[in-house]
């Protein structure tokens, strides 16, 4: 399987990942079945996005976009981090193998997933 | 060039020099076509008998009942179809984990209106004989079920389901290519009709294959051409592969049973420090009879590829039973068949030790295994999220 640079180097060195106690907004995405999972957690003040981590299941793609994800969402407005498609993902990391695009969809429904949660959670 | 540290033998083995050594003359003065007329050529063909003579010996058949192929997927669908398409319908029988050769060659089949049973297999990887017994129908022509499994290395009893299959008036073949130069493989004993073998899995050269065909049973071809491999296989015979071959055989019945007792060694101390040193791991095929090289686990809430990617790192070479080291979204089918969930098959390992694996491998492996899981455990929602 070929990497691009930047995959193999988001995946060695990722950070982002945890759990954050309290979060406001929690999105579970994928099955094992498929080989992919994975939570994202946000923690959000006035509508900006001042924490995002991830736990993922996967495999190195997989990996490699929750990371590169939380590094574009991480400041963001809400507003601005829906706007985070699975295309900039990818872009950012110079690339997937096509049998990997899916990971960066899951990405993607993540972070819309977790939002979803926060703002679920903020009308009741 | 990083120092490469490879455990993965069962996917591939290197070349023997020795074997390299034997090879080299054929692809330059030796070059000769072994059907031609001069006596180059003749000569060219007294060592491809030779080499026929030494791997025959080898699987303890006769030279005549051995015959040269592409590869061992040629061989396995030379068996099953070369029988299967000498009638119209008919029952064929396999097992759940076979090598993709035998499993898709049997699908087409049902694709193509024959009848299909796939044996199950218990959960350390064996075939039930009484299975293989009750599955038995008054069609049954064939019955394919490997000799040891490639992914855990489970050996199945091939002498007693051969002569289940005979008993009911069924053939009976058997994939050897993973088994052949590990442990003894000899089909007088097992009483097998049909055997596939590749030379690659046993320090050959990569584009070898051969099949046993016993004495007096007749296979339809599946390629047509000239007379070689007496129009079983036609095509100018592959000269160099062949003599590495049988090089490669002479070196298996010298070394192997040596070869085997340190590897197994090995395998087994490994196997230990793993579970030692790695919590909440499975081992996938822990039963004997298996390879004594292999040793397949599932580090429980981790995904494979990226244990590999990880372990690559630091030059250490190995495969998965994970979707994602594959083209497909399914976990390997064999885990599956254990009972293995879809999420432990995806987070399989499997470590194949072979003649040049040194201590060194073995322990560059122990530095880097453990803080590898505990890694991408870090990472994985359900190591994080488990129930203790």
């Amino acid at each position: 399987m070929l990497y691009s640079k930047k995959v193999m180097e988001q995946f060695q060195k990722t950070e982002d990942y945890g759990r954050i106690e309290n979060a406001d907004g929690i999105g579970k995405v994928g099955n094992a079945r498929c080989g992919d999972v994975m939570w994202i957690y946000l923690k959000i003040d006035n509508g900006i996005i001042t924490d995002a981590k991830y736990e993922t299941f996967g495999c190195v793609a997989a990996i490699a976009t929750s990371s590169m994800a939380m590094k574009m969402i991480k400041g963001r407005r809400v507003e601005e981090a829906l706007e985070v498609s699975n295309k900039a993902v990818t872009e950012a990391l110079d690339g997937l193998p096509p049998e990997k695009m899916h990971c960066s969809v899951l990405a993607e429904e993540g972070i819309k997933a977790a939002i979803e949660d926060y703002l679920n959670k903020r009308s009741t | 060039m990083k120092t490469q540290y490879y455990l993965d033998y069962n996917a591939t083995t290197p070349v023997d020099p020795r074997v390299v050594e034997r090879m080299i003359p054929f692809f330059s003065e030796r070059f000769h076509n072994p059907s031609s007329f001069y006596h180059q050529a003749g000569e060219v063909m007294e060592e491809l008998d030779a080499a026929r003579v030494e791997l025959a010996r080898l699987a303890g058949a006769n030279a005549d009942e051995l015959f040269f192929c592409g590869n061992g997927t040629e061989s396995d669908n030379l068996a099953i179809f070369g029988t299967m398409l000498q009638d119209k319908k008919g029952h064929l029988i396999t097992s759940a984990i076979e090598h993709a050769a035998v499993l898709n060659s049997c699908r087409q089949l049902q694709k193509d209106g024959y009848d299909l049973t796939i044996l199950p297999v218990d959960g350390h990887g064996f075939v039930d004989p009484d299975d293989l017994r009750k599955a038995m129908r008054k069609d049954t022509r064939l019955v394919s079920i490997m000799w040891a499994n490639n992914e855990i290395g489970s050996i199945q009893p091939v002498a007693e389901l051969a002569r289940i299959a005979h008993e009911h008036g069924a053939l009976f073949h058997s994939d050897a290519v993973q088994a052949m130069g590990k442990i003894p493989v000899d089909v007088q004993s097992a009483d097998v009709d049909f055997l596939s073998l590749s030379a690659h899995k046993m320090y050959g050269p990569k584009g070898l294959g051969l099949l046993f065909k016993r004495r007096g049973l007749h296979l339809r071809p599946l390629v047509f051409g000239g007379g070689h491999e007496k129009g079983l296989r036609p095509g100018t015979e592959n000269t160099a592969a062949i003599v590495g071959a049988g090089e490669a055989a002479r070196l298996v019945s010298t070394h192997m049973r040596e070869e085997t007792e340190r590897v197994r060694l090995w395998r087994d101390d490994l196997q230990t420090r793993i579970e030692e040193k790695i919590p909440d791991i499975l081992i996938n095929g822990d039963r004997e009879p298996r390879l004594p090289n292999t040793l397949n686990i599932s580090i429980r809430h981790i995904e494979g590829e990226s244990i590999l990617a990880l372990l690559e790192t630091h030059g250490l070479a190995l495969s998965s039973g994970s979707a994602c080291s594959s083209k497909s979204l399914d976990p390997s089918h064999v885990l599956l068949a254990l009972g293995r969930s879809h999420e432990d098959a995806h987070g399989s390992l499997r470590i194949s030790l072979g003649r040049f694996t040194r201590r060194e491998d073995l322990d560059h492996l122990m530095t880097h295994l453990p803080s590898t899981a505990e890694r991408l455990r870090m990472i994985s929602p359900f190591w994080q999220n488990r129930e203790s």
